[in-house]
């Protein structure tokens, strides 16, 4: 039995936090040297975290399977990060932050988490600056701040369209001066694929080299894991190539609580696939909607050029269905409008699977200067990537899958449901409920590593003074590698006619398709079956080349499909539960009459968190409710008319 | 279109190398380059054979693990590109494309395309940072940054750590990456304090890997960011300056 206790402060919202700190265990300064504390995962999460533990004096073991830090997919965020810093005098503050996030998540997240977040943002600002991230500054010297996706007060700080590389830069170049102080130890190349769980305490990991294939475990005091989320099991997504769930599913199957799977953000702005081959989907920032005007033709048969169709011949459908946000509407309205215009076949292109983004009208209002200022380098992109100039025909745009709400189930400590395994970042379920706002990904792992994890690790640490990490000789490492071993063995037995990638890329067909923007339990329970038909067929017919003993790129990915066929079917599972809308989870059965999303607070006003049980042919979960209780934002309908 | 592939194929760092020709028929010129990788290991493993190693992550140009040597030019003809960004519409059909590895002493190969950059890990290691203690620091408004500094300073941090400066450089040095690692923090007030130990340290331990520089200006050329070779004469006089203000520090050091 699962123990979903949030573990939430008592005391006023406010005063929570602190609260927590004064009452929380301490470790003292000079016993922490004598814990060690594993970090899976480099990213922004893992990294300031790594770094925020090296400098209290915890030992600290980081794994990244990729072959620096500085790779990690947080890299690769462009718009910003959300801080409370109300330095533009526009009337933002703590609650103001906490409550759009609130809001923004379609009231399925934890108030106090949330608050949390809100609470320690400023100081993340204050300490990425310290570390020399160069946000963008006014001509006085300044920070300079901008509103950003659709909220109506500016209050995210960035740099340039690079934000995340550059405050991933700023954690890693932290943890960087941890290796020099020798108390963090950094292990590249190195991928995580067991958790190994001693009398229910996580107490290490299986890891394998992916150098030689080395399969080694590694045992501490805590685990900690901040390995991202799982977008990637749409195969075409924003993410990059290598991202995985298998750290989280494979400590789920160890008894961790998945939390949410079916909440996925697919994000608006991105280039539509251009042909079967393609790898990935790239993102444009949410910024270009301030400024360019989404449009398709009237007439599904037309076939003018974007620039020959008049004024009268095409449908702004964002600004006449929502004349007061526009072209601003959150980004699950946003794709889900893209994708009925689609479906209408009114879509552009030549494989008729985008709409336009225009900015003929800004330009001929603000001149191609100031949009070449704001927009320069998007532009500069897409062009590169469409061999098409934007500032001449209209880009098409499409939704991608971006980001994942969902993740492993966490209380207030960050803890999951298996004690000692700590989960950061995107990884966890925790802050954004059923979608995310614009700029607060990149909040919350830096939260979660800088000013959260720090203090609440030691809350679990404190009572172990005195133990040993677990000995890696002990039954349950031997029993763990053993599985694995085993598991990479059938990978490279089966020697089937597919690659692991074209099994990927038709888990995904099936998920956009039925698990996707729009969902309904005729096609939700299709789709299980198809999950279902499709891993059985991996089983019987994937086919990876090499030994385990080399550098074998595609027997990592082999496994890594294998977990996703795995969490799809999950995530089709508590698609199907949740019979409401909210945020990016659209079931067609619950909708107002204008086609919104429609939410049934009454009786889906709770976390989903799926305790595994086992697998077969079907996988077997067990259902447990977190009820969500609302005591500060009071809940309502969205509306963005 | 059709090309033809020759690709360095290298089963481990020890093994010897060798130049092996693929033909790959019937390719979109809308692929990108690594697309086009994507389908001959595609058609690679199902004939059996086995897939030619490359690196590459995010696939927009800013993470920096790609990187191909393409007829000779790292990351391939196009200025400012990263071998991700790089489409076949570059290329004409019936082209022979020569596909190669970062070639350079500091970068061992691993297997065939993949290279081993982890030297650079260790130059930021030496110095690369502003030691700054989570929770201890000021209001982020309390130092005001001019304008021109920031951007400078954002300019060379725009590095993505690809290492084709190292690749294209004939004397394979690393110039290019250490100075704009440095640039980054030096250019910035709050990177003074540790401004003259952060550069002795990042090019000694820089020098422990890499060849030097004698100023061929490739790497800016190579540089898939375009970052200026500017940062290198800035570097050169911080190393300069920093050889005597941190000796005048030890004299005045109790040690």
């Amino acid at each position: 039995m699962i123990n979903l206790d949030a573990k939430i402060p008592d005391g006023p919202i406010e005063q929570k936090w602190t609260d927590y700190r004064f009452h929380t265990k301490l470790v003292n300064p000079a016993n922490k040297r004598k814990y060690k504390i594993i970090i899976v995962g480099s990213g922004l999460a893992g990294a300031s975290a790594a770094a925020s533990l090296g400098e209290l004096g915890y030992n600290v073991e980081v794994f990244t399977y990729h072959d620096t830090p500085r790779r990690a997919h947080s890299i690769a965020a462009q718009g910003g990060i959300n801080a409370t810093k109300n330095y533009p005098n526009d009337g933002d503050s703590v609650f103001r932050l906490f409550y759009d996030t609130v809001k923004g998540g379609d009231y399925r997240s934890r108030e106090a988490n949330v608050y949390r977040l809100a609470e320690v943002s400023s100081e993340i600002i204050d300490q990425c600056t310290a570390q020399g991230v160069p946000f963008a500054r006014e001509y006085g010297g300044l920070l300079a701040n901008r509103s950003f996706g659709g909220a109506l007060v500016s209050r995210t700080f960035y740099a340039r369209g690079q934000t995340g590389q550059q405050l991933l830069l700023g954690a890693y170049q932290a943890m960087a001066n941890q290796i020099h102080a020798g108390k963090v130890k950094l292990h590249t190349r190195m991928e995580m694929l067991d958790l190994v769980v001693q009398d229910g305490n996580a107490v290490g990991i299986v890891t394998r080299n992916l150098l030689n294939g080395e399969i080694e475990a590694h045992s501490a005091h805590a685990v900690v894991l901040a390995t991202g989320g799982y977008g990637n099991v749409y195969y075409l997504s924003t993410n990059a190539m290598a991202c995985n769930a298998t750290a989280i599913w494979r400590a789920h199957r160890r008894g961790a609580a998945f939390a949410n799977p079916c909440f996925v953000q697919i994000h608006p702005t991105c280039i539509p696939q251009s042909e079967e081959f393609q790898s990935k989907l790239t993102l444009m920032s949410e910024s270009l909607r301030n400024d360019g005007r989404i449009w398709v033709p009237k007439d599904p048969n037309e076939d003018r050029p974007p620039n020959e169709i008049p004024e009268e011949d095409r449908d702004y459908y964002l600004e006449r269905r929502y004349p007061s946000f526009g072209n601003l509407v959150p980004r699950d309205v946003a794709s889900r409008n893209a994708k009925n215009m689609i479906d209408e076949g009114r879509g552009v292109g030549p494989l008729k699977n985008g709409v336009y983004l225009d900015f003929a009208d800004p330009i001929s209002r603000l001149g191609r200067g100031t949009i070449e200022e704001r927009y320069g380098n998007l532009f500069e992109m897409y062009e590169r990537i469409t061999d098409e100039n934007p500032y001449e025909v209209p880009m098409r745009i499409y939704p991608a899958a971006h980001y994942t709400m969902g993740g492993l189930w966490v209380d207030y400590e960050l803890q999951s449901t298996i004690p000692g395994l700590f989960v950061i970042g995107e990884a966890n379920f925790s802050d954004h409920g059923a979608n995310r706002l614009g700029a607060s990904a990149l909040m919350q792992g830096l939260a979660d590593g800088y000013f959260v994890l720090p203090y609440t690790i030691g809350n679990y640490l404190a009572p172990l003074l005195g133990t040993e990490p677990a000995d890696t000789r002990g039954e349950a490492f031997v029993e763990v590698r053993r599985q694995v071993r085993d598991r990479l063995h059938h990978l490279l037995s089966v020697d089937g006619s597919r690659t692991a990638s074209w099994f990927n890329k038709e888990l995904g067909k099936i998920l956009v398709d039925k698990v996707g923007m729009e969902r309904s339990e005729e096609g939700l329970l299709e789709a299980l079956q198809a999950i279902r038909n499709l891993r059985a067929e991996f089983h019987a017919d994937v086919k990876v080349l090499g030994t385990n003993e080399s550098f074998n790129q595609a027997l990592a990915n082999a496994g890594r499909v294998w977990d996703f066929l795995e969490l799809a079917e999950l995530m089709t599972l508590d698609a199907l539960d949740r019979r409401e809308s909210c945020g990016g989870h659209f079931r067609m059965e619950s909708q107002t009459p204008e086609g919104e999303a429609l939410r049934q607070d009454d009786e889906y006003s709770y976390v989903s968190a799926w305790d595994f049980k086992r697998i077969g042919h079907e996988i077997e979960e067990e259902l447990h409710k977190e009820p969500l209780e609302f005591e500060y934002v009071a809940l309502s309908q969205r509306s963005y008319k | 279109m059709d090309v033809t592939l020759r690709v360095w194929r290298q089963q481990g760092p020890e093994a010897r190398g060798d130049f092996e020709t693929i033909p790959v028929p019937d390719v979109s010129e809308h692929m990108s380059f690594l697309e086009m990788l994507d389908i001959v290991n595609e058609r690679l493993t199902l004939s059996g054979e086995e897939p030619v190693a490359f690196d590459s992550d995010c696939r927009e140009g800013i993470c920096g693990m790609c990187g191909l040597v393409i007829n000779g030019h790292p990351h391939g003809p196009q200025d400012g590109t990263a071998t991700c960004q790089l489409h076949m519409r570059k290329f004409k059909d019936g082209d022979t494309i020569v596909v190669e590895p970062w070639r350079a002493k500091a970068f061992p190969i691993i297997k065939d395309l993949v290279v081993d950059r982890s030297p650079f890990d260790r130059i930021v290691e030496a110095g690369g940072y502003i030691t700054v203690r989570t929770g201890s620091s000021p209001d982020a408004n309390l130092i005001p940054i001019p304008k021109p500094a920031a951007e400078a300073s954002m300019d060379a941090a725009a590095c993505i750590g690809c290492g084709a400066c190292v690749a294209a450089c004939p004397n394979g040095a690393a110039q290019l990456f250490t100075a704009a690692k440095v640039a980054h923090l030096n250019l910035l007030p709050q990177g003074q304090p540790e401004r003259w130990t952060r550069v002795e340290a990042m090019v000694t331990e820089m020098e422990k890997y890499f060849g030097s520089c004698t100023n061929y200006g490739e790497c800016e050329a190579a540089c898939p960011k375009s970052i200026s070779i500017d940062f290198i004469a800035m570097m050169n006089l911080d190393f300069f300056k920093a050889k005597l203000k941190n000796r005048k520090r030890t004299g005045q050091a109790a040690q």
